[in-house]
């Protein structure tokens, strides 16, 4: 019966707190995306070797590392669901990965885009490029089997499994640049020994980053406002917020 | 202006890259919103047709 009431609660609890977050959430990742967009594009100078192609790293790079952020919060999400069975983590999990699968598609595809002028090639199959194809295939494999059961919390159960089994790859993809020869090129921010890139052109890919990772928050609390809607549809807290909220639901 | 839109001759891959950017940013922004707002919707009419179907006429 407690535990019950608890997860009840904690349903009705992250509702209100994801529509307060959701408040300020939206128009900074607005504010963050304009001024990292406006900085990488205008006022960051132009790179001397890769000239001005180097601008779609303030997409790439964000992207990419949003692949790797969503998946190990959804591997923090897989481990809260497999050991203490919370309900929000699987509510958070089931919400994340086309959100993931997203990031991922568009770090691949500005990888090729940007990898035509500078390799000459939209493509090699080498350890970079391929972890994270397979990282997509992870993303789009744990929503197929959260689809393909009807018991939502046993199929929570199982795309946990997937998602903690899939962690293997994400420290592959992270040192695959050191740990074999590739095309793709090393680490340029994390070197904070001896930073290799111009301020001006840090700026905007620090705020574009920030920018996405709020952009994650932000979407992810929609999405789990909506499936929290459906999971507790029968309840009277459920019951109370539509008919206060009438005809006036929140935006991104 | 040009000269910026030009991209030191990169524009088309500079560009292209920015557009699938907004696309699929875009699409991630918009449709969960939609969906929100029809699942609140569908509760409400299922809930307007409770109370009427429970108010004693």
């Amino acid at each position: 019966m407690f535990d019950f009431l608890n997860k009840y609660a904690s349903l009705m609890h992250f509702y209100r707190l994801s529509r307060r977050l959701s408040q300020w959430l939206a128009p900074l990742t607005a504010v963050l995306m304009c001024a990292g967009v406006v900085g990488g594009l205008w006022f960051a100078p132009t790179d001397y070797q890769q000239g001005d192609s180097f601008r779609i790293i303030y997409i790439h790079v964000p992207s990419a590392w949003m692949s790797l952020f969503v998946y190990m919060s959804m591997a923090g999400a897989a481990v809260s669901i497999l050991v203490w069975r919370v309900k929000v983590a699987e509510i958070a999990l089931r919400c994340s990965a086309p959100l993931g699968a997203s990031f991922t598609f568009l770090a691949l595809v500005t990888g090729s885009i940007w990898g035509k002028p500078m390799w000459g090639t939209w493509w090699v199959w080498d350890a970079r490029l391929t972890s994270e194809l397979i990282l997509l295939f992870l993303y789009l494999g744990i929503m197929a089997l959260q689809n393909a059961i009807e018991d939502r919390r046993v199929a929570a159960r199982a795309a946990a499994v997937l998602t903690l089994i899939g962690v293997v790859n994400i420290p592959i993809i992270h040192y695959s640049v050191e740990w074999w020869s590739t095309l793709h090129q090393g680490p340029t921010v994390s070197k904070f020994d001896r930073p290799s890139i111009h301020l001006h052109m840090l700026i905007p890919l620090l705020l574009m980053s920030v920018g996405f990772t709020t952009f994650y928050i932000s979407a992810l609390m929609v999405r789990m406002r909506t499936e929290i809607l459906r999971y507790d549809r029968k309840t009277n807290w459920v019951r109370e917020i539509v008919t206060t909220h009438h005809g006036s639901p929140s935006s991104v | 202006m040009s000269e910026f839109l030009a991209m030191g001759g990169y524009a088309i891959y500079v560009w292209s890259s920015y557009a699938i950017a907004v696309v699929v940013l875009g699409l991630n922004a918009i449709l969960p919103v939609r969906t929100e707002r029809r699942e609140i919707a569908e509760l409400q009419r299922a809930i307007n047709a409770r109370t009427k179907h429970d108010t004693p006429s």
